[in-house]
């Protein structure tokens, strides 16, 4: 079993922060593959379409018959401990401040032979589990984790170097007045979040949401409108240094597309709260996160974007809010960009139609906040960049991965009528 | 098969090591001059001399041995540069001998350099291959030290060995670097503080660990007769092999290359392990130099470890091993390190080993290990030397 970690003690403002090194970040272009399928939580290897040999680590050309075409291929994660050891030094900041390190050399049963981080409850060559996931220099590294589940395993420190996990960490949801805003809190608290801040724009007009909100304990809530840069800025002095995750909930949305509207009006309303909305977020949390990624047991950790996964591929119907969520997704990589260097990770939440008012018109299925909830939670304790709730956004990213113009014509068609 | 042709005929003289430094301000071209003018000296050569030219360095970036040609003024009609860290030195030699052979170079000057400045360890590491950037640094970055700790791990399960055994290998090769006066350690290491020294990476401590150091060797290949012409004396060369990327099959690196030629090496040096003066193995970790004395048939698979609880490995003993106190005592200095076990052996063969002389040394037995890209090491080489009286 893993020694469960204790709530962080208050912080002593006269000692040093620790610096946000991050592990090594070069990897080789091939490589990156693993890093896309990490960042989604999968465990991938490259495997020879001719010879069916798996490749470890990524290459151009099978080791065994030459052939460069290799495709990644969800690959069977058991294996041995051939050998193992502790690192107890290291040239490398990151793994210094962190050392004792437990590495260890894995035979997968699939066939190749791969060096990976070992979880503390592993045996002496035992049977392993890999997983892989993307470390703090938002590359892939394995996992060697027990074959069986062991008691407090999250909480094994390399693990957690590795994930988002809530657990005794301190969460903001940007937007209260969201339907799905008590269900998020709710599942950030279940999973040992310490306290969640909630964001209320123009306090004084009552709102649905807000009485199942303060029905929890700790949960405060705090004016915050991200349609207003001096609201945004004057929250980041209150509350950015104690933001470990940040959860952008917050939405405008309105049927129809550009000829649907005799005007821009609501576009940009659509715009100012889904785009520009973002921005004014990361521009004013981002730095104060991006300096706390390394801060102990309640670091910084994960930036949440909840997206719809229109912003993929436009749905007509909601054509001009597809538009801004597009907008939003190009932001999110760019603000991956900035926040790398540091350590946080981004995580796009990618939603298909929610239940709520504006989707009534739609046909089901459609996600329901408590889906989207656990969702959000299994996406920060596996680490990940990218995650798809809900079977529409599953259906519409698996169609997005195979054909990109393929879909975008299956989306745009005007049908023949009669 | 064909049999590989005899290096009847090759010389090897004029064997130099430039002291080493543990940190230099100096650049591996200047340590390469140092080396190679030291070599050249002790011919009576100038570089106008020599028409071939092969150097290993792993700081020379972005120069290669191209550069080195208009640096040190050389105008060679044979150029290589061997990029084979610890198999370095015997890959030279052999390629170099060829080269005389065939008539492509009548004087091959055989250099290895490399400068060590405060931080060039940690900046070598992070770009020393594709596989190690993708799939060994990022687990704990712990360099070679931790490679070698998993195989290390996995030859103590595998064969019972100790931390004793590795550390007889130590503490003897210290007792050889104490009568060199160029060896970087100078004070003694007894067993008990080669056990009890700070851990690195488990099972691997402070004392199985090379010290990475500034240093250069240099060494010169021509034909018999040019040698006797200028009055040069030298050592013959019986055989040699090398090979790369062997038993890639293996799980995990419990041997090496040396498996798949030694019988080779044997018959072409017409000798055996048994007639074997001294044994210069590469011993970036002890764990290495018992897989080496392994392979190169001086005991079974698994059984170094109680072959060598009977040895005494000192100058003065039954198996004299790594007579200048090697990497681990001398200091690791870069691809010199591929080096520093050969141009050892050139030395006491010709008698002019100094406080390290093994008395009456005439067979040598010399072999390298080199870069792990990944997992293991890839490259190994073995050679034996012989004095011209035999």
């Amino acid at each position: 079993m893993t020694t469960p970690l204790s709530p962080p003690p208050k912080k002593d403002p006269q000692k040093r922060t620790l610096s946000p090194t991050r592990p090594p970040e070069a990897r080789s272009r091939a490589f990156l593959g693993l890093s896309a399928a990490a960042a989604e939580g999968r465990f991938a290897l490259q495997k020879c379409s001719e010879c069916a040999t798996f490749q470890y680590p990524p290459r151009d050309a099978c080791g065994s018959c030459l052939s460069t075409d290799l495709k990644w291929t969800d690959c069977a994660p058991e294996g041995t401990i051939l050998a193992q050891t502790t690192v107890r030094t290291s040239t490398k900041l990151f793994f210094r401040e962190r050392a004792p390190w437990r590495t260890g050399t894995v035979q997968l049963d699939a066939g190749p032979v791969i060096i990976c981080h070992v979880h503390g409850d592993c045996e002496r060559n035992g049977r392993v589990k890999l997983i892989n996931r993307l470390d703090r220099s938002g590359q892939a590294v394995l996992l060697a984790l027990p074959d069986k589940r062991s008691l407090n395993m999250e909480d094994d420190p390399q693990l957690r170097e590795m994930t988002s996990d809530p657990k005794h960490r301190r969460a903001l949801i940007t937007d209260g007045r969201q339907d799905n805003a008590p269900a998020l809190a709710k599942a950030l608290l279940e999973a040992g979040a310490s306290i969640v801040f909630v964001g209320e724009s123009e306090t004084w007009r009552p709102y649905p949401t807000r009485a199942p909100l303060l029905e929890m304990n700790e949960i405060e809530l705090l004016p915050l409108d991200v349609t207003d840069s001096q609201s945004v800025l004057k929250q980041t002095g209150e509350i950015g240094g104690k933001t470990d995750i940040l959860i952008n909930n917050a939405r405008f949305l309105r049927a129809g597309g550009a000829l649907a509207r005799g005007d821009t009006g609501f576009a940009k309303d659509e715009m100012e709260v889904n785009y520009f909305g973002l921005m004014r977020l990361a521009q004013a949390f981002g730095p104060a996160m991006c300096a706390r990624t390394a801060d102990g047991v309640n670091s910084a950790v994960a930036w949440v974007n909840i997206l719809s996964v229109h912003a993929l591929s436009n749905l007509p119907e909601f054509g001009c809010f597809s538009a801004s969520h597009a907008a939003a997704r190009s932001l999110s990589q760019s603000l991956r960009a900035d926040f790398r260097g540091a350590g946080l990770r981004v995580m796009n939440l990618y939603v298909g139609p929610t239940e709520d008012d504006w989707h009534q018109p739609v046909p089901p299925p459609k996600v329901m906040p408590a889906a989207l909830a656990r969702s959000m939670i299994q996406g920060l304790q596996h680490g990940l960049e990218e995650t798809y709730c809900g079977d529409v956004a599953k259906d519409l990213y698996e169609r997005f991965l195979d054909h990109p113009n393929v879909l975008e014509r299956e989306m745009t068609l005007a049908g023949d009528g009669a | 098969m064909r049999r590989r042709a005899s290096y009847d005929g090759i010389a090897i003289v004029a064997p130099h090591s430039t002291p080493y430094q543990r940190y230099s301000i100096e650049t591996a071209h200047w340590w390469i001059a140092k080396a190679l003018r030291g070599s050249l000296n002790s011919a009576g050569l100038t570089p106008r001399d020599i028409d071939g030219f092969t150097v290993s360095s792993f700081t020379l970036f972005p120069d290669t041995a191209v550069g080195l040609t208009q640096h040190l003024g050389l105008c060679p009609s044979w150029l290589d540069h061997i990029p084979m860290g610890g198999a370095s030195g015997v890959v030279a030699l052999r390629r170099a001998a060829r080269a005389v052979q065939a008539g492509d170079a009548n004087i091959v000057a055989c250099v290895a350099g490399d400068t060590n400045h405060i931080d060039s360890f940690r900046m070598m590491l992070s770009s020393f291959s594709r596989f190690a950037s993708d799939a060994s640094y990022p687990y704990g970055y712990g360099g070679p030290n931790a490679n070698f700790a998993l195989l290390t791990d996995r030859y103590m399960q595998e064969y019972g060995a100790t931390r004793e055994d590795f550390g007889r290998i130590c503490v003897a090769q210290r007792e050889n670097a104490l009568k060199n006066p160029r060896a970087v350690m100078k004070k003694p290491l007894s067993l008990s503080q080669y056990l009890e020294a700070r851990p690195i990476a488990d099972p691997i401590a402070l004392f199985d660990c090379v010290m990475p150091c500034a240093g250069s060797e240099c060494f010169l290949v021509m034909h018999q007769e040019e040698a006797e012409r200028r009055g040069l004396p030298f050592v013959t060369l019986a055989g040699a092999i090398e090979r790369h990327n062997a038993h890639p099959q293996d799980p995990i690196q419990l041997r090496g290359g040396w498996t798949m030629d030694i019988d080779e090496l044997w018959n072409m040096a017409k000798s055996s392990p048994d007639a074997m003066d001294l044994v210069q193995t590469y011993d970036d970790y002890p764990v290495i130099s018992a897989m080496q004395i392994e392979d190169l048939g001086f005991c079974a698979k698994g059984e170094a470890a109680s072959f060598l609880r009977d040895k005494d490995m000192t100058i003065t003993g039954d198996f004299p091993h790594n007579t200048s106190g090697g990497q681990l005592s001398a200091g690791q200095a870069g691809a010199a390190g591929g080096f520093i076990g050969l141009v050892e052996a050139i030395r006491q063969l010709l008698g002019s080993a100094g406080g390290t002389q093994v008395k009456g040394a005439t067979q040598a037995l010399v072999s390298g290990f080199g870069m792990i890209n990944y997992d293991r090491g890839v490259c190994s080489s073995a050679a034996v030397l012989k004095a011209i009286t035999i």
